[in-house]
C-alpha cells in the first residue's frame, strides 16, 4: 500500500501517452474542403434533390437508385420541381459532375470515406488522359 | 382482492406498452424504402413483354464470320474485356460447335451444316433458373415483370455458386480488374470489378430506353426477339412456322431462347 506514489506517476504518463494524438494535433486540423462546381453542373443551376438533402443523404439516394433501377426497372424519377431525370450514376449523376476529383475526392478523402462506386462506374476520361 | 387489482393495473400496464410497439415497427418497416418526395416511372419508350424470349434462326448463319459482328456489338457496348488467357474469358454472348450447344441433341453422323458452323449462345434467361436459386445473397434475379434473369452486381460476392449451377455456362468470373483489358470503353455502361460473376442481361438497359439488345439489332434480322407470351408476337410467329429447339430442354429449365434449325444455307433459300 505504499506504492501510491508509483501509480499515480505511472497513471499520469499513460494519460499523458493516451491523449498525445489529442494536444500534439491541436489546432492542425485540415480546413473543410470545398467542392468545385463543373461548368456544366453551374449551368444547371440545381441537382436532383436540393442541396442539403443531397449533401447528407446522396449515398442513401444512389443506394436507393440502385434498387429502383436494378430490381424495379423503374429509371426515371420526378423530383418536386416536376423535372424528370434518368437514375443513374453514370449517366446522370456523372454527366454534370464530370470532374471526379475536384468534387467527389474531395469531401471522401476528408472523410476518409472510400466508396467503390468508380471500380465500375467510369468517371470522366478526361481526368485520365 | 387487492391482489387482483394489483394483477390488473399490471396488465393493463403490460397492454398499453404493447400498444407502442406498432408504431416503432412501422417506422423501422419503412426504412430503406424509396425517396418520399420522389415520384419514380419508367421510361416513356421502355419496351414491355410479360415474358422476352429470343429466336435465333440459324440458317442465316454460314461461317463464324456471320457470328463475329454480333458477339462483338454485346462485347462492345457493355465493356467486356478480352483475355489472352481462355480461363479468364468474360462472356456474355459467344459462339460454340453444335456438339456442344446440344449435347444431348447430337448425333453420330450430321449434316454438315450443324456439323461445320457454329451456334450462337447466351444466357438463355430461364423459366426456372437455377443460378437465381443458387444465389445465396440474391445478387441474380429473375425480374417477374418481364422474365429477364437479372444480376445486380452490386451485391455480387463472388462465391461462384451460379457458375457451378448454371447448366449453360452462361456465367463468367472476374478473375481480374478488366479495367486495362476493355478495348473500348463505354462510358455509358459501367463496367464490373475483380471478383464478380456477370453475364448476359438481355439488354435491359437498352429495352428501357426502346431499343432492341444489341445481338438483335446487329443480326440483321436473322435473331428476333419478342414477347413469348403474346400469342400474336414475331417469336411467336416464328416458333409457330418452323422447328424449334432449345439447349439441354431436358433438365426443366425452360429456356427462353429457341433456336431454328435445319441449315443448309443457300440450297434452302433456292427452295423455298
Amino acid at each position: 500500500m505504499n506504492d501510491k506514489g508509483k501509480i499515480i506517476t505511472g497513471l499520469v504518463i499513460f494519460f499523458i501517452i493516451f491523449t498525445f494524438p489529442f494536444w500534439y494535433n491541436r489546432g492542425k486540423a485540415a480546413p473543410v474542403p470545398e467542392p468545385v462546381m463543373s461548368p456544366i453542373a453551374k449551368k444547371a443551376g440545381a441537382c436532383v434533390r436540393d442541396k442539403a438533402y443531397i449533401k447528407a443523404e446522396h449515398m442513401q439516394l444512389l443506394d436507393d437508385w440502385r434498387d429502383t433501377v436494378v430490381r424495379d426497372g423503374m429509371r426515371k424519377m420526378t423530383n418536386k420541381q416536376g423535372q424528370e431525370f434518368e437514375m443513374s450514376l453514370s449517366n446522370t449523376c456523372l454527366e454534370c459532375h464530370d470532374n471526379k476529383t475536384e468534387f467527389c475526392d474531395r469531401c471522401h478523402d476528408y472523410a476518409s470515406a472510400r466508396p467503390y462506386c468508380w471500380d465500375c462506374h467510369i468517371d470522366n476520361p478526361k481526368e485520365k488522359k | 382482492m387487492e391482489d387482483s387489482r394489483r394483477t390488473f393495473l399490471k396488465l393493463a400496464g403490460v397492454a398499453a406498452l404493447g400498444l407502442t410497439t406498432k408504431p416503432v415497427l412501422d417506422a423501422y418497416a419503412s426504412g430503406g424504402g424509396k425517396a418520399p418526395d420522389a415520384l419514380v416511372k419508367r421510361g416513356e419508350k421502355a419496351l414491355t413483354a410479360k415474358h422476352w424470349g429470343m429466336v435465333i434462326d440459324t440458317r442465316r448463319f454460314t461461317s463464324q464470320a456471320d457470328l463475329d459482328p454480333i458477339i462483338a456489338a454485346c462485347d462492345k457496348i457493355h465493356n467486356i474485356p478480352k483475355y489472352e488467357n481462355k480461363k479468364h474469358e468474360i462472356k456474355w454472348i459467344w459462339s460454340a460447335p453444335y456438339h456442344n450447344a446440344f449435347p444431348d441433341k447430337s448425333n453420330k453422323y450430321m449434316d454438315e451444316h450443324s456439323h461445320y458452323v457454329p451456334f450462337l449462345v447466351l444466357c438463355n434467361h430461364c423459366e426456372n433458373p437455377p443460378c437465381v436459386r443458387a444465389c445465396p445473397t440474391k445478387a441474380t434475379f429473375k425480374r417477374e415483370s418481364d422474365g429477364i434473369v437479372l444480376m445486380d452486381f452490386h451485391r455480387c460476392i463472388g462465391c461462384r455458386f451460379c457458375m457451378a449451377a448454371c447448366p449453360f455456362g452462361a456465367r463468367s468470373f472476374n478473375f481480374r480488374d478488366p479495367q486495362e483489358f476493355i478495348p473500348e470503353i463505354n462510358l455509358k455502361f459501367p463496367r464490373r470489378m475483380k471478383g464478380v460473376v456477370e453475364k448476359c442481361n438481355f439488354c435491359a438497359e437498352r429495352l428501357a430506353v426502346g431499343k432492341m439488345p444489341a445481338c438483335v439489332e446487329a443480326s440483321n434480322g436473322a435473331i428476333a426477339f419478342g414477347d413469348l407470351n403474346d400469342p400474336d408476337s414475331n417469336v411467336r410467329h416464328l416458333l409457330h412456322e418452323n422447328y424449334t429447339i432449345r439447349r439441354k430442354q431436358s433438365l426443366g429449365t425452360e429456356p427462353s431462347v429457341y433456336y431454328i434449325v435445319g441449315g443448309g444455307g443457300e440450297e434452302e433459300e433456292t427452295h423455298g
